[in-house]
């Protein structure tokens, strides 16, 4: 992002770089880090960012899609991604992956949950939440206009995938799948909907902002299991498939396939780096609901845990 | 004759009611002849055009070469081009030069300080016109300056000072390749068709591979996106060219490029500038649409403030970027027509004839001097913006909280009376049918070439499995297009007849282009849920200037002779309008209706944000999936679809401009 003189600049790191011997054979170009257009992400990615100044790397951040940055980090154009969820990205990381041109570079400490989420209010309406068996005997309290007499329940994005068509059918709820096209909308049906104190059910994921400032629940499904969703046979309908929850997993660091030999020192930081659901979702909520700035997020999270990264440098 | 005449109006009417009652029992009567393939493509005939196409990119990447040198050697090499100026120009605008190493990058130089870009803008304002127009373009820095929209801004400026010259110094060379060979014309005019409306989503895959990830690519897909205005103008513009200037260019003994240079470019100049203009629009309508693949600025603080729903932040960057917009608009109209006069060279000295240059260098200086020493002087302070963040969001709310049930009732009235007939009728089409339909249209309007054209395309469209996507495209946007006619036209009317209403609905209508769509998207999903009807609200907000724009244009450009007449023959003043005014200007209504239809097809994979499920949506999920192929046969079928409604309209508002005798 920035504008390197780039004698100066190989001038200085050379100085730099002989200083630091331990980490002599290692690459001075800078680490190409992608960010995407949620804080989440962002935060995560300046942490990691600033961790890796820390320790004398040059830092570039790159705006990037999702998806999309998988094709850069199989060319080496990108070299880091700090959020592959398991839930939405896992198809996209293991097709990267089996190409051996990008690598796993661990969890990030973040779980993923993804499910149907309902506001508190709504338990006034349907006493048995969060236990789906109620949405069975309330679908009607959350139709509208458009899909009376069904239920209406706002799925993500369809590229999210979430199988929430087939999970209808086999769970036998009587409702219709309404598909935001963006996060966004997504989050725009909740607050309005909120706001009136209006029923909804929507599907919600953390870490996010939302569960923050909206109060409310995830519907507990059957559990998830992977036989569940390959196996009709299993789970609370006989002959169907996707009779359970949505499946949970951690959030994944993904890597150019380059980057381990070319910043070895650098790779072994990105190996060694964690952070907790909790501290996550109190700097999305700092940054999304309270305006802080993500700049300030991430450099007071840096002030406060010094002996952390510290160690993952020292490693 | 008069019967002959009869008989073909009753046979016309007797198709389109056989085509509204066929596809309103087309389902039904597909069932009851057990013909499903007749309103449901069989999938077994489809032809997979997509992975054919991300076959042929896979190769063009990967291993295509001239020599040893590999194509993606060539695009790295033209990224690189592109970046070095690009990283100057932001580093001056935005983020200052560093030195970089580490964690805290030493500062060489900062960047411009806000203070001598006010002043250098208000100066250019100063010389390009008068004092009005420096006062304009002067508070609209303090805008940017006092919402704090500075930075963002600056860097949204950088990629503008580096796409339109590309862009339009592109576009003239392209446009005088085509002037000069007539085969050069017919092979841009469908490439620039194609250019024009396929949507850049479906093209971002591949420039992505190219141009590597960052600003660069986003620069790229933007100088597509915007150039082709710039070539068409200049092929019109160098035509026009009076034949005497170009004949006393032959006389003077100039060479064919020094007759080029010297004297058709310069005599062209103001209808060049109408072109550099449009590219500036263009750019700056790409911003949101750039930020998503690594611009940043202000499109990335549209996009960010969205997504966490702050709709008041998300509104100011949106503002800002009109503001943005209208400065660079202004200045370079009135720079175009500074070009176009004749300039007295002064007497004096260098400083005595460039007060304003030594003024604002001089600024320039001094702030990056004692910019070390107080900060304010080089960044606008941040306690001292303002927001108006609070009250746009708390607007929504309310209108949410207290009318939610009234809009939820005009939603429902429109999409039982409105959306959904039209729905059922052309998914229930016959595609046989539909077809058969479309080229007869063609042949009638346009004759044999059109009826061609309509049947050869429509039928790609079909094999390549997209028809029912396809129809819903066609009746989202059909359905945007008339309504945004039926409100377009009589505001277009209204600003032809009466100047104050004029001046009202001209600053609506440029804030409408300019303001990106997704601000008002995400207010407009709070307020009538995800769906169709959101979607046709935003199209027909978005589409709605050009029809208005052309209505205005064709009423106010009637011949004043026929208005007399009209008078004269005693017509009332709302005769006058229904017999006069509204049928001479329907050549131009037309071709309003035509550019209503151009946009709202552009708009397309933006509604695919709130949830549509057309060609536009195809081409979001093929973006997200990085899937090259799928992206551009969605994205070719929107370009078809554009062109069919294109010829038809042009090839119709030709006859009617005929038969006024307005045309030989």
């Amino acid at each position: 992002m920035r504008q390197n003189l780039n004698v100066l600049a190989a001038l200085t790191l050379a100085t730099a770089v002989s200083t630091s011997s331990a980490w002599a054979a290692e690459s001075s170009d800078p680490i190409r880090l992608t960010l995407h257009d949620w804080s989440g992400q962002l935060i995560n990615t300046k942490i990691m960012g600033s961790i890796l100044q820390e320790a004398g790397y040059k830092v570039e951040y790159v705006q990037a899609d999702y998806i999309a940055q998988f094709a850069g980090l199989k060319t080496g154009d990108l070299h880091l991604a700090m959020e592959i969820w398991e839930t939405t990205g896992r198809e996209a990381l293991d097709e990267a992956t089996a190409s051996g041109k990008v690598v796993n570079a661990g969890e990030t400490g973040l779980m993923a949950i993804e499910e149907w989420w309902f506001p508190a209010y709504m338990k006034d309406h349907c006493p048995g939440l969060p236990d789906w068996q109620a949405l069975k005997e309330c679908s009607e309290e959350f139709s509208t206009a458009e899909t009376s007499p069904y239920g209406r329940y706002v799925g993500g994005p369809v590229t999210w995938g979430g199988f929430d068509e087939e999970r209808v059918e086999a769970l036998e709820l009587d409702f219709e799948v309404v598909h935001a096209g963006t996060d966004a909308a997504l989050f725009a049906e909740l607050e309005s909907a909120y706001q009136r104190k209006d029923p909804i059910v929507l599907w919600v994921y953390v870490p996010h902002w939302a569960p923050a400032k909206y109060e409310g629940e995830f519907v507990e499904f059957p559990p998830y299991s992977a036989e569940c969703y390959a196996d009709p046979s299993v789970g609370v309908n006989p002959d169907m498939a996707y009779d359970c929850g949505k499946p949970r997993g951690p959030i994944w660091k993904a890597a150019w396939a380059g980057l381990p030999e070319t910043w070895p020192g650098a790779y072994e930081i990105i190996q060694d780096y964690r952070i907790s659901n909790e501290e996550m979702s109190a700097m999305v909520g700092k940054a999304d609901l309270e305006g802080v700035e993500i700049d300030t997020v991430v450099s007071t999270w840096m002030s406060e845990n010094k002996d952390r990264w510290s160690g993952w440098i020292n490693n | 004759m008069r019967s002959i005449a009869r008989f073909q109006t009753a046979m016309a009417w007797g198709l389109i009611l056989a085509t509204l009652l066929l596809g309103w029992f087309g389902r039904d009567l597909a069932k009851a002849l057990d013909a499903r393939w007749l309103v449901k493509f069989p999938s077994a005939w489809v032809i997979h055009f997509k992975t054919k196409i991300s076959a042929a990119m896979k190769w063009l990447v990967e291993e295509a070469a001239i020599g040893p040198v590999a194509f993606t050697d060539i695009t790295r090499a033209l990224a690189w081009l592109i970046e070095q100026p690009y990283e100057l120009v932001l580093a001056f605008l935005a983020h200052g030069f560093f030195l970089d190493s580490g964690a805290d990058p030493l500062v060489i130089l900062p960047a411009i300080s806000w203070i001598a870009v006010t002043a250098g803008v208000i100066a250019l304002g100063h010389y390009c016109r008068d004092w009005g127009l420096a006062l304009l373009v002067g508070a609209c820095c303090i805008y940017l300056a006092v919402f704090g929209q500075w930075e963002s801004a600056m860097v949204t400026l950088a990629s503008v000072l580096i796409a339109v010259p590309i862009g339009a110094g592109g576009g003239l060379m392209a446009g005088i390749w085509a002037y000069r060979h007539p085969l050069g014309e017919r092979i841009l005019s469908p490439i620039l068709d194609l250019m024009q409306t396929i949507p850049i989503f479906a093209y971002l895959v591949p420039i992505l591979f190219m141009f590597g990830f960052g600003p660069v690519s986003a620069l790229v897909a933007t100088i597509i996106y915007a150039t082709p205005p710039m070539i068409r103008i200049t092929i019109l513009a160098l035509k026009a060219v009076d034949p005497e200037i170009l004949d006393f260019g032959r006389m003077a003994g100039t060479t064919e490029r020094q007759l080029m240079w010297r004297v058709l470019v310069p005599s062209a100049s103001q209808s060049l500038m109408v072109g550099v203009n449009q590219v500036i629009m263009l750019t700056l309508n790409m911003v949101i649409i750039a930020s998503m693949i690594g611009a940043g600025g202000l499109g990335f603080d549209v996009l960010a403030a969205l997504r966490r729903l702050d709709i008041g932040a998300g509104f100011e960057a949106g503002i800002a970027i009109v503001v943005l917009a209208i400065a660079v608009d202004r200045l370079s109209q009135a720079f175009a027509e500074r070009m176009g006069q004749i300039q007295h060279v002064q007497p004096g000295s260098w400083l005595a004839r460039h007060k304003r240059t030594a003024l604002v260098t001089t600024l320039l200086a001094v702030t990056w001097v004692l910019g070390q020493f107080s900060p304010l002087l080089l960044t606008y302070p941040e306690s001292q913006t303002i927001t108006t963040g609070v009250f746009w969001n708390d607007t929504v709310k309310y209108l949410n909280v207290n009318y939610f049930d009234l809009f939820e009732a005009v939603k429902v009235f429109f999409l039982h009376w409105f959306l959904l007939p039209i729905k059922k009728v052309l998914l229930g089409l016959p595609w046989p049918w539909a077809i058969a339909m479309l080229s007869l249209l063609g042949w009638r309007i346009g004759g044999a070439k059109l009826a061609l054209l309509c049947a050869a395309l429509s039928t790609l469209i079909l094999i390549s499995g997209l028809w029912s996507k396809a129809m819903i495209t066609v009746y989202l946007c059909g359905a945007s297009v008339i309504l945004a006619t039926l409100i377009g036209v009589p505001l277009g009317v209204l600003a032809a007849l009466n100047r104050r209403a004029g001046a009202v609905v001209n600053l609506l209508i440029d804030t409408l282009q300019t303001l990106p769509s997704f601000v008002y998207l995400i207010p407009v999903v709070m307020l009538f849920r995800v769906g169709d009807f959101t979607a046709m609200i935003a199209i027909v907000l978005y589409a709605l200037a050009p029809a208005v724009r052309y209505a205005a244009h064709g009423v106010r450009n009637i011949n004043e002779e026929l208005i007399e007449a009209g008078l004269v023959s005693g017509c009332t003043k709302w005769q006058l309008l229904r017999l006069v005014r509204l049928p001479l200007a329907l050549p131009e209504i037309l071709l309003g209706i035509n550019q209503t239809i151009m946009l709202a097809l552009s708009m397309l994979v933006i509604t695919a944000l709130v949830g549509t499920r057309d060609l536009g949506q195809e081409v979001y999920i093929a973006l997200t999936k990085a899937d090259t192929g799928r992206g551009l046969v969605a994205g070719l079928a929107i370009a078809f679809v554009a062109i069919i409604a294109d010829r038809l309209i042009k090839a119709g508002a030709r006859g009617a401009r005929l038969r006024f005798g307005l045309e030989s």
